[in-house]
């Protein structure tokens, strides 16, 4: 099986970050004026030259949003079922080498989690864990899933990268979207940050994607972190996946993140910075290159930029998040992954979402949707299962 | 004007609606009062099946609007089918509105699936309209396994590039014996009027209204386009030809 390795391959990082940063004003105003655009006009969107064009980016994005999207705002909420962790990641809370009391969710503290999920009204859910392959692997997420899946609209996993087969019969037993990001695409880099664990090995999670793909589930997330390396090569590294999957797994839907590295405790200051300005920039820039994906917000934003960077081309964002197994309803207090900057309650975000104009949407997707057997027995052209 | 029946419905108003991308259930339900539209369709995604009270539908259940599910994210006909038989039971309708497009890019309909799926949804006594490509064989073909009527596209879902198939649209129009709604791309009140001027028996249309800066102005506006385009059609709209008659007739020769 061809994979986007092949591709990746072909590129070298500072070949790329050198024709990233010798883009011209004149090559941003092609790239602002052409109505269908290239990876190269999308290296100039995220070029430091772009920065004067900023007001006619976030304007154009916008325009192309609402026109796909609507006047609506996806709304979900992350549930994470466990901290426990193998692999040492410089950057995260749930890094193995980090002294935190470990803690993966019963049966039953799955069920409060939901209840407290369900009484806020959410009906997309996202599952997030570490990965301890042994405690929170495919039997884990089976029994999860059976549990929680009826008590949501949608149900998506953030997990440890998975084999094709595990895919398919996560997809068969309701998972939505899978969400991976490869955290840096700086090859050196990931094995300086990922230095034990079975994640240190970097080709497995660039091909997580194509995996996912062959497995037909209906939407990934790709991103990569912010902060690590320099964010505009990586993003340029995105944006190559990004159209490398879309021609090959044509039947999925895609969206994109960009986490900003945020602080945790016992954890490193961010290597880059990236200010407000060249994040609206970059999600500008996404939206410019690609009218149909989907670009996510999430609480590790301040209060002020989720408000005003809404209407410029997100189309999902979280609320109320607790990043802690547990947090919402068994044990509050416990250590999170990561800093929450946006803490306010998920009502509260809906009433900014309708003060800004927009529909707050609870629910997107129905369980009806993806089943695969129907009760009549006919003989259908698109029953490859 | 003449009114439009399909199956066991007349409808005065040729202006279908969708309910998707408006800011707020309460401007949708006026922007769509004001259109006219006695036809709504409903994604099911959007809606709470399990009868809960629901924003969306408790704003649609006024007078005189019927509900047309749609099937929107389905990928096949198998998919499909299971989406519909739960749209009966849940909205108590039969109509369905087939989607399946298992590209959720430019969302462009599957033609094989589609004409499964409404093979199989007529014999179980729905009454489909299914969404499709403007393909006159394929219209035949989904006439011939009892389609409701047929809902080709203008240009792709969301575009509003207006009618990019008219040339189709006008083949497949001439020669339907069901109803033909253009569905999709329709992005200005020209275009919906174009459209019923070459005799499609109504339009259906949901981001040029629902995306405008005043939804309900803009329902107003299709409103207009939609009885004009279609009292011109009735009126038999002259065909334009060219004023001025040659010179030196090519069969004077004839006469002398």
């Amino acid at each position: 099986m061809s994979s986007f390795k092949e591709i990746f391959d072909q590129y070298h990082w500072d070949d790329v970050k050198s024709s990233i940063y010798n883009k011209t004003q004149q090559d941003v105003e092609r790239a602002l004026a052409s109505e269908e655009r290239s990876i190269e006009d999308f290296k100039a969107l995220i070029s430091p030259a772009a920065k004067p064009y900023l007001e006619e980016m976030a304007h154009q994005s916008r325009e192309i949003t609402l026109k796909r999207f609507g006047n609506t705002m996806q709304l979900y909420a992350p549930l994470y079922l466990s901290n426990e962790c193998q692999n040492i990641c410089t950057y995260c809370g749930f890094s193995y080498n980090n002294k935190i009391r470990r803690k993966t969710l019963s049966n039953v503290e799955i069920l409060k989690e939901v209840e407290a999920l369900k009484k806020m009204g959410f009906e997309h859910v996202l599952l997030v864990t570490g990965e301890a392959n042994q405690t929170v692997g495919m039997d884990y997420f089976r029994n999860a899933m059976n549990i929680i899946r009826p008590h949501f609209a949608n149900v998506s996993i953030e997990v440890q990268p998975l084999d094709e087969e595990d895919y398919a019969e996560l997809s068969d037993l309701g998972v939505h979207a899978v969400l991976v990001y490869q955290e840096t695409y700086h090859q050196e880099d990931y094995k300086l940050h990922h230095p034990k664990g079975k994640k240190s090995n970097f080709y497995y999670r660039l091909d997580t994607p194509d995996r996912l793909g062959e497995a037909g589930i209906h939407k990934m997330g790709l991103g990569a972190l912010i902060g690590l390396e320099d964010w505009r090569t990586e993003s340029f590294f995105v944006a190559l996946h990004l159209q490398y999957l879309e021609r090959k797994y044509w039947k999925t839907k895609y969206s994109i993140s960009f986490p900003r590295l945020r602080p945790f405790s016992g954890g490193l200051d961010p290597k880059v910075e990236m200010t407000d300005p060249e994040l609206v920039q970059l999600i500008c820039a996404y939206r410019l290159l690609n009218e149909e994906v989907e670009l996510s917000l999430s609480t590790r934003e301040s209060e002020k930029f989720r408000d005003n960077v809404m209407k410029l081309g997100i189309t999902s964002m979280s609320a109320g998040s607790k990043t802690n197994p547990g947090g919402y309803a068994v044990e509050k207090e416990s250590l999170e992954q990561f800093e929450i900057s946006d803490e306010r309650t998920p009502a509260e975000i809906a009433e900014l979402i309708r003060r800004q104009g927009y529909e707050p949407v609870w629910k997107d997707w129905d369980a009806v949707l993806e089943r695969k057997g129907t009760t009549m027995d006919v003989n259908l052209v698109g029953d490859e299962k | 004007m003449e009114k439009l029946h399909i199956a066991d419905k007349t409808f005065s108003s040729r202006l279908f609606t969708g309910t998707g991308k408006f800011s707020s259930s309460p401007l949708m339900g006026e922007a769509i009062k004001a259109s006219g539209s006695e036809l709504v369709t409903v994604a099911l995604k959007r809606v709470n099946l399990d009868k809960r009270e629901d924003d969306l539908l408790e704003t649609l259940k006024s007078n005189n609007i019927h509900l047309l599910p749609n099937t929107s994210g389905v990928r096949n006909a198998r998919e499909a089918i299971f989406a519909a038989q739960l749209a009966r039971e849940a909205l108590e309708t039969n109509w369905i509105k087939l989607e399946i497009h298992p590209d959720p890019k430019y969302l462009m309909p599957d033609p094989v699936e589609t004409l499964e799926a409404t093979r199989e949804l007529t014999k179980m006594g729905f009454v489909v309209l299914p969404y499709i490509h403007a393909d006159p064989v394929l219209c035949k073909r989904l006439e011939e396994v009892g389609s409701a009527a047929v809902m080709p596209l203008g240009s792709p879902i969301g575009s509003n590039k207006g009618l990019k198939t008219i040339d189709f649209l006008e083949i497949i129009i001439e020669q339907s014996n069901v109803p033909v709604v253009v569905d999709a791309g329709i992005g200005a009140p020209s275009d919906a009027a174009k459209a019923m001027e070459i005799g499609a028996d109504a339009v259906l249309v949901n981001t040029a209204i629902a995306v405008s800066d005043s939804p309900v102005e803009m329902g107003i506006a299709f409103k207009m386009a939609v009885e004009a385009g279609r009292m011109a059609y009735e009126a038999k709209l002259a065909k334009p030809g060219k004023l001025a008659s040659a010179s030196s007739p090519l069969t004077a020769f004839l006469h002398e």
